[in-house]
């Protein structure tokens, strides 16, 4: 077990040490943190990762490049489809295919449905961890509708698999379009009724606001991506600022805070869902038809080279870093994790708060835990 | 019929007849008459204790079907018809529980603190008016009695988590001592004004002091809102669970009960639960009182309106944070409270 480095020196008598996690109910996974406490107050914070390393970037040295899909689906299970996008992404602009555009409108919906499954299950995560019980089962209502659409085309529900290399395994089911806009329909009356239920309340807005505050420049100095930054009254989305796909085609902005603090972290999150929902809206009523995969040899075998591909996922920058040699499987794969660089930023925030605060700052970074740790 | 009809209505005479029937009974037989008072307050406290165990394992079960009908889930129904048996189950699975004791405990507050808060919250019911003559002891010092004997429970609380060594443990426990006495504070002045308008501290004066629906929420609803305010504190149940916040500190006090033991930590919140209902009912509400239904059937209307108030609170709120928690009782609720207070007096000095 790794000791933080507080725990080396002598500490004061009015000072204790207090060991949270793995096993804790709000660290979401197995996550440590080793917390110096006065009193309730945090005068010491140390984050201990690694214990659910996986070597997921060695194991893919060792797989075809077609084989590796899936591991990234394991990487960030809440966000699964755009890890593999940025993967898949990474192989086509090495092996230079070109994409038709039915494939790019599917992949812009499949992934805007995933960010508001993320988003959702953050949103009943954090409920939990201010201890509101309630908010997770309506949450869960409108999760469970998106799961079912995205599974009636891609048959998983967590770890989907969706996209392969050049396009998708089949074409967009018969009834996808006709659910996704009956789930559209209520879903911006819906989000407002989250807002309701637990973001505008009254007890957690004067637990959240001008806690943790995160100023733009130590945001950016610690490489803090995704909502979080954009908390940070930083309007950068990858999205916007360095367009993949067919993204600039549609009307959306990228949403941001004022102050940094906790609350504006929130209620970035549930502007993107309302923004997801009016990229889904503009994509559906735009899908041309066509072929749902490129033409891909059955062999894949990238010419010598390196790439890096990156995607907004819902916890922020998510890029891949390929080296190929030519051969059926990549020479080195490096997976660059929003949450590694957001969860870093973690111990600058929290001194001097509580220990309440602690997990709601942490809720408020949306950390998911296998990909920090890969 | 009629004897029924008298003993639902109008309980204290025919209770009262049959008292010293009994006791003439008694001498004929030549036996001491002690004894005989001995033998009645053992089947009172029999009586007492049998009805708020069954009366607590329904609340929970009720507490649970609340938080199924706000949370768009159907709750127990699983175990007996429409899942009543649930709790029943629940505790049989407790009691066949090994009982852990981790290594390193303080055995005797370890074992002591479940009873310490066990035993104080059941005392209380024998001042609680359930109907007019249908008091255990309906004593002169009856709302005193229930401030002193339920401030005992913070000593288990704090038991528990000093014993448990632990320090999520301690950190609820020393939590939930800030959190008892801070509340309390603003919750005695509530109940003095209330004294100050009965003028008795008897429970069965203040019902009587509301009588033809001239119940104190109307004159006092600043006065009930603290007291359920503070009564969710007391209970520590959300938003003012700090003591076992989940979330932060694993389960607080509890975290290293198991068993039976926590099963009397579960007990003793929900009793504590009616208990503070119970009492808003009869300071506020006008106790028994109310039209064609017997008194006791309204003492418990009443007592399950306003527990249903406090699980609506529970299941909407998120937890407040601590400094909130003591800043909301120092800086709003103990001043409003001693406004009330000056004001109710001087009203009443008129």
């Amino acid at each position: 077990m790794i000791k933080a480095p507080f725990e080396m020196e002598k500490i004061s008598d009015e000072e204790y040490i207090l060991n949270m996690g793995p096993q804790h109910p709000s660290t979401h996974g197995v996550l440590r943190i080793v917390l110096k406490l006065d009193g309730e107050t945090v005068s010491g914070l140390y984050p201990d990762v690694g214990y659910i390393h996986s070597s997921v970037e060695k194991m893919c040295e060792n797989k075809k490049f077609d084989m590796i899909t899936p591991y990234t689906d394991r990487l960030d299970y809440l966000s699964a489809i755009n890890y593999n996008w940025a993967y898949v992404a990474a192989v086509e602009k090495l092996m230079g295919i070109q994409l038709p555009e039915r494939v790019e409108y599917m992949r812009v919906m499949l992934a805007e449905l995933n960010r508001i499954m993320s988003h959702l299950l953050w949103y009943s995560a954090f409920g939990m961890d201010v201890g509101a019980l309630t908010p997770i089962f309506y949450a869960f209502r409108e999760r469970e509708e998106v799961i079912d659409i995205v599974e009636g085309m891609t048959g998983g529900r967590l770890t989907h698999h969706a996209f392969r290399i050049g396009g998708f395994k089949n074409d967009l089911q018969k009834d996808f379009l006709p659910r996704l806009e009956k789930f559209l329909k209520k879903f911006e009356d819906r989000i407002s009724e989250y807002e309701a239920l637990l973001i505008n309340n009254v007890i957690l807005a004067s637990r959240t606001k001008g806690v943790g505050i995160l100023d733009k420049a130590k945001a950016i100095n610690y490489g803090v991506t995704g909502p979080t930054l954009r908390g940070s009254d930083c309007a950068i989305d990858l999205r916007k600022n360095s367009p993949y796909s067919v993204y600039p085609k549609f009307d959306f902005k990228a949403c941001t805070g004022k102050n940094g603090d906790t609350w504006d972290r929130l209620k970035v999150r549930m502007d993107e869902m309302r923004e997801s929902a009016k990229i889904l809206k503009q994509a559906a009523s735009m899908i041309p038809a066509g072929e749902f995969c490129a033409k891909v040899p059955r062999l894949i075998k990238p010419a010598p080279g390196e790439v890096y591909t990156m995607v907004e996922s819902a916890r922020g920058e998510f890029g891949v870093y390929l080296v190929s040699d030519g051969t059926d499987k990549p020479y080195r794969i490096k997976f660059r994790s929003p949450s590694f660089s957001n969860l870093s930023v973690l111990k600058e925030i929290t001194i001097g708060a509580k220990i309440a605060d602690v997990i709601a700052i942490m809720g408020s970074l949306d950390l998911v835990i296998p990909e920090i740790d890969r | 019929m009629a004897l029924l009809k008298e003993l639902l209505y109008n309980s204290g005479k025919p209770l009262s007849e049959f008292y010293t029937w009994m006791h003439s009974v008694w001498a004929g037989w030549g036996m001491p008459g002690f004894l005989l008072d001995f033998i009645f307050q053992l089947v009172i406290v029999a009586a007492v204790t049998l009805i708020l165990v069954l009366n607590a394992l329904w609340i929970i079960y009720y507490d649970r079907k609340i938080s199924a009908l706000m949370q768009i889930r159907k709750g127990p129904n699983r175990v007996g018809p429409l899942g009543l048996f649930q709790t029943l189950a629940d505790t049989v699975k407790l009691l066949i529980k090994e009982d852990i004791n981790p290594k390193k405990i303080d055995i005797l507050s370890f074992w002591l603190a479940p009873l310490i808060i066990f035993i104080p919250t059941f005392a209380v019911f024998l001042v609680l008016p359930f109907g007019s003559g249908l008091i255990p002891a309906d004593l002169n010092i009856g709302i005193l009695y229930v401030l002193a004997i339920t401030g005992l429970t913070v000593i288990g609380i704090l038991a528990a988590g000093w014993g448990s060594n632990n320090k999520y443990s301690l950190i609820g426990g020393m939590r939930s001592a800030a959190q008892i006495v801070s509340y309390e504070i603003p919750m005695v002045i509530v109940i003095l004004t209330v004294v100050l308008m009965a003028g008795t501290m008897k429970m069965s004066g203040i019902v009587a002091a509301q009588t033809n629906y001239k119940w104190f929420v109307i004159p006092q609803f600043v006065g009930f809102i603290i007291f359920l305010i503070t009564g969710n504190a007391e209970v520590n149940r959300a938003p003012f669970d700090l003591p076992e916040a989940e979330s932060e500190l694993v389960a607080g006090f509890n975290t290293e009960y198991s068993a039976m033991k926590f099963a009397f930590f579960y007990l003793a919140e929900y009793t504590n639960l009616f208990l503070t209902a119970a009492i808003a009912a009869t300071l506020f509400l006008g106790g028994w009182e109310g039209p064609f239904l017997p008194p006791i059937v309204w003492f418990f209307i009443k007592t399950y309106f306003v527990i249903t108030i406090l699980c609506w609170i529970r299941w909407t709120f998120p937890r407040i944070r601590v400094d909130q928690l003591m800043q909301f009782s120092w800086k709003y609720l103990l001043p409003i409270s001693l406004v009330n207070l000056i004001v109710t007096a001087i009203i009443i000095k008129l």
